[in-house]
């Protein structure tokens, strides 16, 4: 027998650890990334526990589209990384500041 | 029911310590191996709750496609970590200050005396119907415009990353289709003349 919320509070912790990922690796794009798929994850995580807990078949629905977009984003966040690289040699995310006027 | 509660906090600890080992461990490569054991605990955690067909998913599709893009691209570029690392102790009170506040102030949201079974009774076992039939009537009834979106999406990725990555290399053997339009028949043919030799006296 669990509980809805124990559901909930695990992805919000995870939620948690994935927003101070963002805060201590702010040089780092990789992390970073990561961190916004590990994100995507805990909310996926909610979507499953209300899909289960309120019968609801939506709520699956809603995780297979936020897979797709996810597996989107990270391919297209990653060739932009290495036409980055490929370009500055460097993924450091101080060092990227072309656009800054 | 039990048994239910036990395998809840095995796999929920372990998926809440992979995750902490995605964000701190010093090494890209690790982290994103830490990434796929967050994955697979969590696709686990997702077939406890009777999603068998989205654990699947998490699976070939996360560890089997993104993880395998995101290792490809760690080892492919020669990254120095060092650099990368600076600001992690000076940024790491910070984080874990609005990581602690954030837990705090959801946990108080997420208590059961809002979320708990009084409001969201213990939904009934599964009996009959599999999940990946259910999920099918839905995707391909109710949902199929948005379904027909997400593979345009994914057409999208797949030409956004090509042309994103694509470069010309010198010396790359690839067709001109205006030159081959343009050519005429003289740059192709030489006709020769040849003289015939006479056949008087020859043999077979």
């Amino acid at each position: 027998m669990i509980p809805l919320n124990w559901w909930l509070i695990l992805a919000a912790l995870l939620f948690c650890i994935s927003v101070a990922g963002i805060f201590i690796n702010r040089k780092n794009l990789i992390v970073l990334l990561m961190a916004i798929e590990l994100m995507l994850l805990s909310v996926n995580m909610n979507f499953v526990a209300f899909s289960r807990y309120l019968d609801d078949m939506a709520g699956q629905v809603f995780v297979f589209f936020i897979l797709t977009v996810a597996a989107a984003e990270a391919a297209i966040g990653l060739a932009i990384l290495v036409v980055l690289f490929r370009n500055r040699r460097t993924i450091n995310v101080g060092e990227i500041d072309s656009l800054r006027g | 029911m039990v048994v239910e509660q036990v395998l809840f906090f095995a796999l929920g600890g372990m998926l809440l310590l992979a995750g902490l080992g995605v964000v701190t461990l010093k090494n890209p490569v690790h982290a994103a191996m830490s990434l796929v054991l967050t994955f697979f605990t969590s696709s686990m955690l997702w077939i406890l709750l009777r999603a068998e067909f989205l654990g699947i998913v998490l699976i070939l599709v996360y560890v089997g496609a993104v993880m395998v893009l995101f290792l490809f691209v760690v080892m492919m570029l020669d990254i120095n970590v060092t650099p990368l690392r600076e600001g992690f102790a000076r940024f790491l009170p910070v984080g874990a200050t609005v990581a602690a506040l954030m837990a705090v102030q959801m946990i108080m949201v997420l208590s059961s005396k809002h979320f708990g079974f009084d409001q969201f009774a213990q939904p009934a076992a599964v009996t009959e119907g599999s999940n990946t039939e259910a999920l099918g009537l839905e995707l391909y009834t109710n949902y199929v415009y948005p379904f027909e979106i997400a593979a345009v999406i994914l057409l999208v990725a797949i030409v956004a990353a090509i042309t994103l990555t694509h470069r010309k290399r010198e010396g790359g053997k690839t067709q001109n289709i205006d030159k081959q339009v343009q050519v005429r028949r003289d740059d192709r043919l030489r006709i020769v003349k040849v003289a015939s030799e006479s056949n008087e006296g020859g043999g077979t």
